[in-house]
């Protein structure tokens, strides 16, 4: 009996994911991470502060050492004054004290771990980078959601807004292409459905048609109340998302480095190899 | 007992009178066995997979003395690999870079094979071994793929253990036995690093040992498809053959050097080859109660995936339609009525099975079906060519056509496989089974016809 009911729960997860694709509402566009971030020293060691204050202690990131924080430039009494809050040695990894089991009690879902956040959501359709720019970036407030808060690039996400002093006040405006289907006729109305929600999350939505048959579609624009504080919460974020990036894979700067020069010393043993095999070929007739 | 006479002097002398097959082999396989000299590149692609199955082992060895294979620990010490071991990362990604890697060499290394007719008697056994050397390899790959726990590893080895499920009566049953527990857990990823480690690659070595040790019997074939020891010369050595050691050697040393800058271009700059050599989803620990949104094989298993997701119910009636007017071009084709009758008996029987209502078996059966018998079917090549020459070179210009179409179907059918699901999609996916089955099932009319060209006595050589 458990048997079948595992296939079938097999199948029904096969069948979930054939019928994915076309269901699932269009999605936004990620905006593009300032790459240049990840090759700035300054930049990797604002987010690894950003990382310890806001982030560290809901969600953990267990592969990664404090001491790992040597390669962004900061020495080990740095790192144990003013980064690690806890009792723990620059030789420990990132752990907290949050236990997964109380997480997901109080918060719905256990906080996934950050060591390697940054990989793991690389997709086919845009770079782990973008995205985690564009979520941390995404919040607005929504009164239909258990914590006040919700995402345009994770709709209804559990996490809140932790960084809302930081970004200020700000008003969303959803633009979505929508098809209505008429159940009746089996005919699609197009309209275009444009939903303002202030900075205290009250909806207010407006639709008109639309002419042709735009395919359905979402874009997001938001307007903070105090453009510079929201600016420098952009730069901030990029900080941070240099940062994770970072600690997903710590050896990536070392790694690119090191190959520059394996690959100069194999250039030179195929041109040496070329050279041997041509010496010996030349006489066989 | 007398020693045996050597002609070596010092050391080697020594070892020569007390161990005369050191050398004797040395010789039968290095500096004295004859190659034929016309070699192009398609001909490096075997030493190459050798080289890549070497970085295997060699780089495996070491991932073993950090890995834990445990499903508390299994991520969480391939990132330690990543992060604490000395050097874990490079050796991590050599080996991740090498599944892949050995997988194009040997892919590469079969098309050769159809490219020439290196499988046509008297090579058929070497074709055999290496066939097994395939399904090894997949297999090695297939178990490999769960060790680091990630959700891919964990939710492809879900839906591939699950198509055991699906073998009628014995099925759900098989299941759980190959799983060890009735969801994939610890106890499978004990076993299947097992067999990673010790079984599959203990099978693979005596495979390729046996695959090198047939060839060097009956010899290399090559681009021209002539037989090198029909012309002898004096010193009854092949007139158009080379010693492989130094002539091979250094040739094929050239070669691992060009080979080489493109692998650890991979391994230094895109370890990840754009998620199709590391997948993304398996830097999420493996989840078993939540599944990825979307799961595929590696790029190198997702021709096959494609043939499984296209066996649909509807498909069933254009396999039906195919597998009946197969058995119908049979009985035409065969004198003897045994056979007439066996092949309409065993294709009317097959039909039942597909399509009957209360017969049939469900389409996910026949998927796994079709999926193994596509890989399978590469076992009987050497008895479904029955063109009158080896070479493409002297066959007729539709035979290459077939043979690059059949090559195309192949790589659509890999790059669908990697994609979601989609309708229309997964029509081309079924037209393209029906093509891949075809071109084998065909073979022995389509190549027959045409015109062939007169295959000379000598190989065509021109000195460099």
């Amino acid at each position: 009996m458990m048997k079948t009911k595992l296939l079938a729960v097999a199948l029904l997860a096969l069948a979930a994911v054939f019928a994915g694709g076309a269901r699932a509402e269009a999605a936004i566009t990620m905006d593009i991470f300032p790459e240049a971030r990840l090759h700035e020293p300054p930049a990797l060691q604002n987010g690894a502060r950003l990382f310890a204050n806001y982030c560290l202690n809901c969600h953990s990131a267990n592969l990664m050492r404090w001491n790992r924080l040597r390669d962004i430039g900061l020495d080990d009494r740095q790192i144990s004054d003013f980064l690690i809050f806890g009792n723990q040695k620059v030789g420990d990894t990132m752990s907290i004290a949050l236990r997964p089991g109380d997480a997901k009690a109080w918060l719905g879902k256990t906080p996934p771990d950050l060591s390697v956040i940054a990989r793991a959501r690389t997709s086919t359709e845009y770079r782990g980078t973008d995205y985690l720019y564009t979520l941390l970036r995404g919040f607005y407030r929504d009164l239909g959601t258990p914590t006040g808060w919700n995402n345009s690039a994770y709709p209804t996400i559990a996490m809140p807004h932790v960084f809302w002093q930081r970004q200020g006040p700000r008003e969303a405006t959803f633009t979505r292409i929508v098809h209505h289907e008429n159940e009746k006729t089996h005919t699609a109305q197009v309209v275009r459905e444009v939903t303002v929600i202030d900075a205290d999350g009250n909806a207010k939505v407006t639709e008109s048609s639309v002419f042709g048959d735009p395919p359905e579609s979402v874009e997001v624009s938001f307007k903070p109340a105090d453009p510079k504080r929201a600016a420098q919460f952009d730069s901030d974020v990029a900080d941070l998302v240099a940062f994770l990036t970072f600690m997903s894979e710590p050896t990536a700067a070392g790694r690119v480095r090191m190959g520059v020069w394996v690959l100069l010393f194999l250039t030179l043993l195929a041109g040496f190899t070329w050279w041997l095999n041509r010496a010996y070929w030349k006489d066989v007739k | 007992m007398a020693l045996h006479k050597s002609e070596y002097q010092g050391l080697l002398g020594w070892v020569d009178a007390r161990m005369p097959t050191l050398m004797a082999e040395y010789k039968k396989h290095l500096s004295e066995y004859y190659a034929p000299k016309n070699f192009n590149i398609w001909y490096v692609f075997g030493g190459l997979a050798i080289t890549a199955l070497a970085i295997q082992i060699v780089t495996g060895i070491f991932l073993v003395m950090h890995y834990k294979p445990d499903a508390r620990f299994a991520f969480e010490s391939v990132e330690y690999i990543m992060r604490d071991v000395p050097g874990g990362w490079f050796i991590r990604y050599m080996h991740s870079t090498g599944a892949s890697a050995l997988f194009i060499c040997v892919y590469l290394h079969m098309f050769r094979a159809l490219l020439y007719g290196s499988y046509r008697k008297p090579r058929e056994l070497i074709w055999l071994f290496g066939c097994l050397i395939f399904l090894c390899l997949m297999a090695e790959a297939f178990f490999g793929y769960l060790l680091p726990w990630g959700q891919m590893s964990y939710w492809g080895a879900q839906v591939i253990v699950n198509l055991f499920g699906a073998i009628p009566l014995i099925g759900p049953d098989l299941a759980i036995w190959i799983r060890g527990d009735y969801v994939i857990g610890d106890a499978t990823l004990n076993r299947f690093f097992s067999f990673h480690v010790i079984a599959i690659p203990l099978l693979l070595l005596g495979l390729v040992v046996a695959h090198i040790i047939a060839l060097h019997d009956v010899g290399s074939n090559n681009p021209d498809g002539v037989e090198i020891k029909d012309t002898l010369g004096a010193d009854g050595k092949p007139l158009d053959g080379i010693a492989f050691h130094p002539y091979y050697t250094v040739h094929d040393i050239f070669w691992l050097s060009v080979f080489l800058i493109v692998f650890f271009a991979i391994v230094f700059f895109a370890p990840e080859m754009g998620g199709y050599f590391l997948e993304y989803n398996n830097f999420i620990p493996a989840d078993p109660l939540q599944g990825p949104t979307h799961i595929a094989p590696v790029w190198y298993f997702t021709p096959y995936y494609s043939i499984l997701r296209a066996t649909t119910d509807v498909f069933m009636y254009a396999l039906a339609a195919f597998t009946m007017a197969y058995a119908v071009l049979l009985v035409f084709t065969f004198r003897a009525t045994p056979a007439r009758v066996a092949s309409f008996a065993i294709g009317l029987a097959l039909v039942l099975f597909m399509i009957v209502p209360g017969l049939k078996l469900d389409p996910k059966v026949w998927g796994v079906v079709l999926m193994g018998a596509s890989v399978l079917i590469f076992f009987g090549l050497p008895w479904l060519d029955c063109a009158p020459v080896k070479s493409m070179r002297f066959r007729p210009a539709a035979h290459l056509a077939l043979l690059l179409a059949f090559v195309i179907v192949f790589l659509v059918l890999g790059a669908f496989g990697t994609m979601p699901p989609e309708d229309s999609r997964n029509v081309m996916c079924q037209v393209l089974t029906l093509l891949y089955l075809g071109f084998f099932l065909l073979m022995p009319w389509w190549s027959r016809i045409g015109t062939f060209k007169p295959v000379p006595a000598r190989i065509t050589f021109r000195p460099h």
